[in-house]
């Protein structure tokens, strides 16, 4: 049995667990019949030209994991940034463990989506914002709304701002031979409110994990959303990622992925303008070794006037990676005085090592900045030479340039803590010391 | 300290350097001169160890001791130092914490321990006011955005901290205004001692009425054609380069 059949086959299982007279249940019951329509998405598709789930298929995932397993935290506390305080959003296989986790409902709600689907307090909230943004027609999003049941929910009220920032932590323990996940995020961050957050995916075995993620963003007006997407995963571990965002006016709501780790990596990010005077941001180091593959594809769908979008990913592609930044910028006729810029900058450190790079612009309006930029090189020569020249060895030399060029993403950064924790990783996998934090 | 013997170097099997020789003594000052092509920057990058140019012939001696088969870097810790023509920008790493690397990567290869973080402060403030160097200057990505003139003083600070042996000036002055000139050659006159030697390449004369040369050497075609005292830049200054490219040719 393949892993369609498998999931279809599951989904009846599935149902036995959750509440079928919940209105969600129709959208549930919607979602695996488009799924069981397109099923997974191949290379045949231009979207997923460069990158083949078809290993993946062959894979014998358990869709659901037997029995919980008990961490303890001393053996994960590296995966959190436990240089500051946080409200942890914890998930062990799938299911949230309250053990780790550190929750609230002072003022703000951060908790799980399974209390915001059963309890009735939460119902307005899911009515209007659950699934209104994630698309009802890509095959992995309606194959995640399909199960989704759990995941992190974070409602953050007109005006407020939690005390602290929120990590969300999805950990895969490997007592299953091959485990699939299918976490939902929900984040909705009312008018003029503001929240930071930070999302890692961790298997602590060699066990194969493959993780389906949909997150949906919404950002009132004038609220403020940080997202910070930390991939440094296993390398039997695979995820693809779907974030849908909307904004509405004033709103500025920016998202970093660092890419550094994984088997295979889909990053869907997908961002809709739906006011004015908005700003998304949208940024990404990517450093792969090894056979690692990451693929970025991101969307900013600009529907109204005066707003801006800044996109900057910078990728470093060692040994035989290969790497895909898909860049997808649309200006609707009405959106004049557009602002957008995307920029996608790659170094290519071995000659197996491959990028396709595209940004894709579809302009509508005549009235709009709209600049795109890629490169793809190798490190400078001279440069290189010249910090070799002041003593510094080749390869702390070549650190340091990678650093460099990637320093304008590490820039926007507001978490010190979260900055100085991925100049660590970097330097990590560069496995040098500079002596300093950049 | 330096001695160069019949030096020929090469990059991309085109013969750049064709015999060179050269010999500078601790505590002298040569100026190696030119027309443009000549030769001048790759004989600085090839003392420096830059590993694009191909050495087929000769060879280069620090106190001694041939420098061959040693990296750029190690080359750097042995006491040799490149200010270079056009530095290169290194965004998001600071001056400041630039210097500290060089230093103590210099520091571990010589078995020394890393310099205290007192002792280095000590050291940027001094070093920085002697090329009058503004403090927030040091805070900023290295050469990312400096002025022409900026850029060259930064490596001359840089060549202050670090303190080398041998120090090569490659068309410091180019970019120079009257003011900067001053300041760079003011720098550099204080740094010199009985025990280090500097090698000033330059296309002009006017750097060496500041920093004023024991020896000159011409470069022409890939070899040193002619060699004098300070004398011979003026002549230089005066007549240009022609009569030497017709001198060289007879």
């Amino acid at each position: 049995m393949d892993l369609k059949e498998k999931l279809i086959s599951s989904f009846l299982a599935f149902e036995d667990t959750v509440d079928l007279d919940n209105p969600v249940h129709e959208v549930r019951s919607a979602a695996i019949k488009n799924f069981e329509e397109k099923g997974f998405p191949s290379k045949k598709e231009e979207a997923w030209k460069y990158t083949s789930l078809n290993s993946l298929q062959k894979i014998d995932f358990s869709i659901f994991p037997k029995q919980e397993t008990a961490l303890e935290y001393k053996d994960i506390k590296k995966y959190f940034l436990h240089e500051i305080d946080t409200y942890k959003i914890v998930f062990v296989d799938g299911v949230y463990s309250s053990y780790l986790s550190e929750t609230t409902h002072d003022g703000v709600d951060v908790c799980l989506m399974s209390s915001a689907f059963s309890k009735p307090m939460f119902q307005p909230v899911i009515d209007v914002y659950f699934n209104k943004v994630a698309s009802k027609d890509e095959s992995l999003t309606t194959l995640n709304t399909a199960f989704s049941r759990e995941g992190a929910y974070i409602y953050i009220p007109k005006n407020k701002m939690p005390k602290k920032p929120i990590q969300i932590l999805h950990l895969a323990t490997g007592n299953e031979a091959a485990l699939m996940l299918q976490p939902r995020n929900l984040i909705v961050a009312e008018d003029n409110a503001e929240v930071q957050i930070i999302e890692r995916h961790q298997s602590l075995t060699e066990n194969e994990v493959f993780t389906n993620s949909v997150t949906e963003i919404f950002a009132g007006k004038d609220a403020i959303v940080d997202y910070y997407k930390v991939q440094n995963d296993a390398l039997t571990a695979s995820l693809v990622d779907n974030t849908y965002i909307s904004q509405k006016d004033h709103s500025v709501v920016r998202v970093h992925t660092f890419s550094f780790g994984g088997k295979l990596i889909r990053n869907n990010l997908n961002f809709y303008q739906n006011g004015e005077r908005i700003d998304s941001t949208l940024k990404g180091v990517t450093i792969l070794g090894d056979k690692q593959h990451v693929d970025h594809h991101t969307l900013v769908n600009h529907a109204q006037p005066n707003c801006e979008s800044h996109q900057d990913y910078k990728g470093i592609f060692g040994d035989s990676s290969t790497g895909v930044f898909n860049g997808k910028i649309i200006v609707d006729k009405i959106a004049q005085k557009t602002d957008a810029f995307q920029q996608n900058n790659n170094i290519l450190l071995s000659d197996k090592a491959t990028i396709n790079s595209k940004p894709q612009l579809e302009i509508f309006a005549d009235d709009v900045k709209c600049s795109h930029g890629c490169t793809i090189g190798q490190l400078d020569d001279e440069a290189l030479f010249y910090l070799r020249s002041r003593g510094i060895p080749k390869k702390e030399a070549t650190a340091l340039l990678m650093y460099a060029f990637a320093n304008n993403v590490l820039q926007s950064v507001r978490i010190p803590e979260l900055k100085a924790r991925i100049n660590k990783i970097i330097a990590n996998k560069l496995g040098v010391r500079v002596g300093f934090d950049l | 300290m330096l001695e160069i013997k019949n030096l020929h170097a090469s990059v991309e099997d085109k013969e750049i350097l064709k015999g060179i020789d050269l010999k500078v003594n601790a505590g002298e000052v040569h100026a190696i001169m030119g027309p443009n092509g000549s030769g001048k920057s790759t004989l600085a990058s090839v003392i420096a160890g830059k590993e694009e140019f191909e050495v087929s012939e000769g060879s280069i001696l620090l106190e001694g001791e041939d420098l061959e088969d040693l990296a750029p870097e190690e080359r750097a810790h042995k006491g040799i130092f490149l200010s270079f023509q056009y530095p290169v920008e290194i965004p998001g790493v600071t001056v400041t914490n630039f210097m500290k690397t060089a230093i103590n990567e210099s520091r571990k290869a010589r078995g020394l321990e890393e310099m205290p973080a007192n002792e280095m402060l000590k050291k940027i403030r001094e070093k920085s006011e002697l090329l009058e160097i503004d403090r927030k200057f040091l805070s900023r990505s290295l050469n990312e955005g400096f002025s022409g003139g900026e850029k060259k003083r930064n490596e001359i600070f840089q060549m202050a901290m670090m303190e080398p042996k041998l120090a090569i000036l490659d068309e410091t002055d180019s970019g120079l205004d009257i003011d900067a000139l001053r300041i760079v050659a003011n720098g550099v006159n204080k740094l010199r001692n009985k025990d280090n030697a500097v090698v000033v390449i330059t296309h002009y004369q006017r750097l060496l009425e500041y920093i004023v040369p024991d020896y000159v050497h011409v470069l022409y075609n890939g070899k040193i054609v002619k060699s004098g005292t300070k004398e011979l830049a003026l002549e230089l200054e005066e007549k240009g380069y022609d009569w030497i490219k017709q001198e060289a040719t007879v």
